[in-house]
């Protein structure tokens, strides 16, 4: 609920702050390095869209890298094979269908509750690997390759070009940011604000006249668009589209990554996919067995840390003023 | 009678071989307060959850506006004017009481496409808001996070939240439980008034508070309606006694009654 005005600007300098490093990084030179924080940004648009279900609607789904995969796979398998795709086109393209994918799934799985709304998303997951990886539709376990980077051509006008690692850097930055905003401008919309009631207290928002399951159904589908976003820029990087992107390990990866950056807060699910990203490079440049080590700190931070990184400025102010707000 | 805004016919439900609630027939009229009185798991608190539609009927009907509601949703019998509190507190811990009124209201203008409109500067709602709080007496306490008001003021918050739905009946689950006497005054002024202008079904331990805002009584025993009509009547009546008095001050009253006649042969 609304933030003291002091800590609601520290928190405006903080994100202002980050977002000059974010806007300055590029300029450093590393192509190596733009390109893993264009990684990272995807996989923050990723966990924010994931964190609109676990965080503010109360669903915990494990099947959310279904709606990715279909995000990925919308431009893999749209992609002409002797000419670039135009992004303004098949980036639509991707969103809607991945919203139609949540959709449909949604409508069967937000009928349920906890531990069942786990499992029965993680099912549909299965599902949707498996089309695409046993499937001729989706061109087995190999994925697809794609020969050319879309063009955001409008008419003849090229504003940028998506082949350049520095253009698809800012491209996924502008996203990210956006993402961001909308996210948080909806969670304080009537929408988000009954979405964060259900998660609260789903039995008295039915007695209050809430048709919960629709508002859970329009949750689930925006993630689900969100989710496929990020994946449609996943595969604008990397070219290339394989099942892998839908599989449970991804559902488990992004749920770690709200997991570490604290579930319920925006700042939390974007600085949960750097960190994610950040210990895997450390410990797999240390050890092949960097998952242990992955593991371990996830367990000790859970244990130590349960609100995320997200609640660490939150401990300092409790420690100094004594902050009797649980929640 | 018929001018009825909500009536129950045969309306029970069954948990197994338990009739929790059998056969009751109701009637609420606007403008007049009903209480059902009954001593504890005679099903008065089924009762509400039949008529609010979290719990579903096994047999009877509940009409409502001259429509057959039985059948519907919880929300959707919110929706059309039938609101209720409850019995344990049933709030939003972390939000603050004005947003609990403030979401509440809200349920009577959804503005669900209005993604980018900020929900807390919607006027009409945080009126609506506003009003439920300042009705249940909480105005004064609007900006403090629920879980941290003391029981009482949440016990107030349950009832602002139902006000803030505007509803057109009202089903309250023990409004005063666990109130203090200063607290549970203001909330049976509250009651006199709301009775003004609302079909209200009240369930209710305290006797003194029922008796003093009651029109009608209906007293349950083991689910089904033992007695049904006037305060003045209720009170004389002798079966009404014998089941919610207990056996004991039964055969204090027989003693008193056989020592009264003075001839112990």
């Amino acid at each position: 609920m609304p933030a003291p005005a002091a800590s609601g600007n520290r928190r405006t300098i903080a994100l202002g702050a980050a977002l000059v490093l974010l806007a300055l990084f590029p300029l450093a030179g590393a192509t190596f390095y733009t390109e893993l924080v264009t990684k990272v940004m995807i996989l923050a648009i990723f966990a924010l869209s994931l964190d609109l279900l676990v965080g503010y609607s109360g669903l915990v789904s494990f099947g959310h890298a279904a709606f990715y995969g279909v995000g990925a796979y919308a431009l893999g398998l749209l992609a002409p094979k002797y000419e670039a795709a135009n992004l303004w086109l098949t980036l639509p393209a991707a969103i809607a269908s991945a919203a139609l994918c949540a959709l449909v799934v949604g409508a069967f799985v937000v009928r349920v509750k906890g531990i069942y709304f786990i499992m029965v998303t993680l099912a549909f997951a299965q599902m949707f690997y498996f089309v695409f990886h046993d499937t001729r539709f989706g061109r087995g376990s190999d994925g697809i390759s794609m020969n050319f980077k879309p063009v955001a051509a409008i008419g003849g006008f090229t504003p940028f070009d998506l082949a350049n690692a520095t253009h698809v850097y800012y491209f996924v930055l502008a996203a990210m940011l956006l993402v961001f905003l909308f996210l948080r401008v909806v969670l304080n919309s009537a929408f988000g604000r009954a979405l964060q009631g259900i998660r609260s207290n789903e039995h008295r928002m039915r007695s209050l006249g809430f048709p919960v399951y629709w508002y859970k159904l329009a949750s689930f589908t925006l993630a689900g668009a969100l989710a496929g976003l990020a994946g449609y820029l996943s595969a604008l990087q990397f070219g290339f589209v394989n099942p892998e992107l839908l599989s449970w390990h991804q559902s488990g990866n992004v749920l770690l990554m709200l997991i570490l950056g604290g579930i319920g807060s925006l700042y939390g699910a974007v600085a949960g996919a750097f960190v994610f990203v950040a210990l895997q490079e450390i410990y797999s440049s240390v050890t092949t067995h960097w998952q242990l080590l992955l593991g371990a700190t996830i367990v000790l931070l859970v244990v130590f840390l349960p609100g995320g990184l997200a609640s660490i400025a939150g401990l300092f102010k409790r420690a100094v003023v004594g902050d009797p707000d649980d929640e | 009678m018929s001018d009825a805004i909500l009536a129950t016919r045969g309306l029970s439900r069954r948990f197994g071989g338990l009739m929790a609630v059998g056969d009751v027939a109701l009637e609420l009229h606007t403008g007049r307060l009903h209480a059902v009185l009954g001593p504890n798991g005679a099903g008065k608190t089924t009762l509400i959850n039949l008529v609010s539609g979290d719990l579903a009927a096994t047999a009877g009907s509940i009409r409502y506006k001259g429509a057959d509601i039985t059948r519907y949703s919880p929300d959707r019998r919110s929706r059309i004017g039938i609101g209720r509190s409850y019995q344990k507190t049933n709030i939003f811990p972390g939000f603050t009481a004005f947003e609990n009124c403030r979401l509440a209201a809200q349920s009577r203008a959804p503005r669900v496409l209005h993604l980018l409109a900020a929900a807390a500067a919607y006027r009409p709602v945080r009126e609506a808001a506003e009003r439920a709080l300042d009705a249940a007496g909480l105005a004064a306490r609007g900006d403090r996070v629920a879980s941290t008001l003391s029981h009482g003021e949440q016990r107030q918050l349950e009832i602002a939240m139902v006000l803030a739905t505007a509803p057109e009946v009202l089903l309250l689950d023990e409004p005063l439980a666990g109130m203090g006497a200063e607290e549970a005054q203001r909330m049976v002024a509250l009651l006199k008034t709301l009775a003004r202008e609302h079909a209200i079904l009240l369930v209710e331990h305290d006797m003194d508070a029922v008796f003093a805002v009651a029109d009608v009584i209906t007293v349950m025993v083991n689910g089904q309606v033992l007695e049904s009509g006037a305060p003045a009547q209720i009170r004389a009546s002798p079966a009404v006694r014998r089941a919610y008095l207990g056996e004991d001050e039964l055969h204090a009253a027989a003693d008193a009654g056989v020592t009264g006649r003075g001839d112990p042969t």
